[in-house]
């Protein structure tokens, strides 16, 4: 394995350990996304809107915002003792940290979905074992857009007035392409719609993450130069 | 002459082209309520077209080049380039204001209803969301050089993300049906309403000249506030 790799995957190991060790980012992620898949489930008058009208739309509130609390940290730890610092000196390539941190928030992102996902299908009592695999590889290909794009937005806002503020602001306009096209794909998916009416969409979110995955890796560089 | 005197005389000749274009946008209003005729089946809402779509023309006009400075800034470095930038979003925010206020007014008497979730209502509020966000983060940030650079940063990620914000929102539409109010097809226009619509075009984008160089002008002039501040201090 090249250089590049071992440094963006110490990275990674590192911020998923830092994760493991205090729990804290986690933990309030799981309770968030259990509360508003709940909330969401009260929202509706369960004799008059079916729960697989509404479960799409709590699905992806849910992990759009989950994601979103996990993301503003993952620089905020390199602020604390100037830590930021200390990778920028390190003999490797500055495009490595973007994808160190990239893999560790998708990680992080990924586990608090793991989590979630169960406990959304018990909830909304959804009959989808059948589905299942296809439901996780559009999750799978939304996330992977918006932690790109949250990566990259996170490096910069934690170096703002008003971090934690600054990144919904900042983030949501990105998030409409691929969490609308994530809605669209999910709300298909549960009602065993055909490979046919996804295509568009899928299409759409294929692009996105290609695009803006390459974007993010090469516009990195641009917000750490001192 | 020093950067003071420079600054304001780009302040006066911004001026000056705000004057002109002003004189030009009363005689637009003239022109389209008293020498335009009325449309017939729109009646007299149809009017605020001649104001709607040219400050909708200025917006994107606006935020596109903020796009495409952004991207040479990160290649030139230069703060000249980066204050452009920085102008002319503000002025396309201005202008998207009236877009989206004067649209409204006219779908409630022409669609009946203020807001529909058409494409391109919904993806210029979009990008005008977009843009706000690129305004609010100039101000959370000292340093100016990291300010432009992040803002290049964003500047070019929303010139690649226009696109796909259209792309969503016309997807989403043409999978489903139109509500039945909702007609937005572009009649051909004849050549009276076409000359008040191109004159006002042509009127908005001499505004926008003006605007973006006056604005241009304030940056310069607290960059040199900001560096006689901190050279006394």
């Amino acid at each position: 394995m090249s250089s590049f790799w071992t440094a963006a995957l110490t990275i990674a190991v590192k911020d998923m350990k830092i994760e493991w060790r205090t729990k804290t980012a986690f933990a309030s992620a799981i309770v968030f996304a259990v509360l508003v898949l709940a909330v969401f489930y009260f929202a509706r008058d369960p004799t008059a809107v079916g729960a697989l009208d509404i479960a799409p739309g709590a699905l992806w509130v849910t992990f759009t915002f989950a994601a979103m609390l996990g993301l503003n940290r993952a620089f905020l730890l390199e602020s604390e003792n100037r830590a930021m610092d200390g990778l920028l000196l390190a003999p490797i390539a500055p495009s490595a940290i973007f994808v160190g941190k990239f893999l560790g928030n998708l990680a992080f992102v990924g586990v608090v979905e793991l989590v979630s996902l169960p406990l959304f299908i018990l909830f909304y009592d959804l009959p989808i074992i059948r589905q299942l695999p296809a439901l996780v590889g559009v999750i799978a290909m939304a996330t992977i857009a918006f932690v790109a794009v949250g990566t990259l937005l996170s490096a910069m806002v934690v170096r703002t007035r008003f971090a934690e503020l600054m990144l919904p602001i900042l983030l949501l306009p990105f998030l409409i392409p691929p969490v609308v096209g994530a809605v669209q794909l999910t709300s298909r998916i549960l009602s065993q719609r055909p490979l046919s009416d996804l295509a568009g969409w899928l299409k759409l979110l294929a692009s996105f993450d290609i695009i803006f995955v390459i974007l993010c890796f090469f516009l990195f560089e641009a917000t750490l130069e001192e | 002459m020093t950067r003071r005197d420079h600054a304001l005389a780009l302040a006066r000749r911004g001026q000056v082209i705000t004057a002109i274009a002003l004189a030009g946008l009363a005689g637009v209003f003239i022109r389209a309520l008293a020498f335009t005729p009325i449309e017939r089946t729109q009646g007299l809402a149809q009017k605020i077209f001649y104001v709607h779509a040219p400050s909708a023309w200025a917006a994107l006009l606006a935020f596109g080049i903020t796009g495409i400075l952004s991207l040479l800034y990160l290649w030139l470095k230069d703060r000249k380039i980066d204050s452009i930038a920085a102008a002319s979003a503000e002025v396309g925010l201005a202008f998207s204001v009236v877009m989206l206020t004067t649209g409204p007014i006219w779908g409630k008497t022409v669609w009946g209803t203020w807001w529909s979730w058409d494409a391109r209502l919904t993806s210029t509020m979009f990008i005008f969301l977009l843009f706000i966000g690129y305004r609010v983060m100039r101000g959370a940030i000292v340093d100016p050089e990291m300010r432009a650079r992040y803002s290049a940063v964003i500047g070019i990620m929303a010139l690649v993300l226009v696109p796909f914000i259209h792309m969503t929102v016309y997807l989403f539409r043409t999978l489903h049906p139109d509500p039945v109010l909702l007609k937005p097809s572009s009649p051909s226009m004849p050549g009276v309403m076409l000359v008040t619509l191109l004159t006002s075009v042509a009127v908005f984008t001499l505004m926008y000249v003006g605007f973006v160089t006056q604005r241009y002008a304030i940056a310069i002039l607290r960059d040199v506030r900001e560096e006689a501040a901190s050279a006394v201090s």
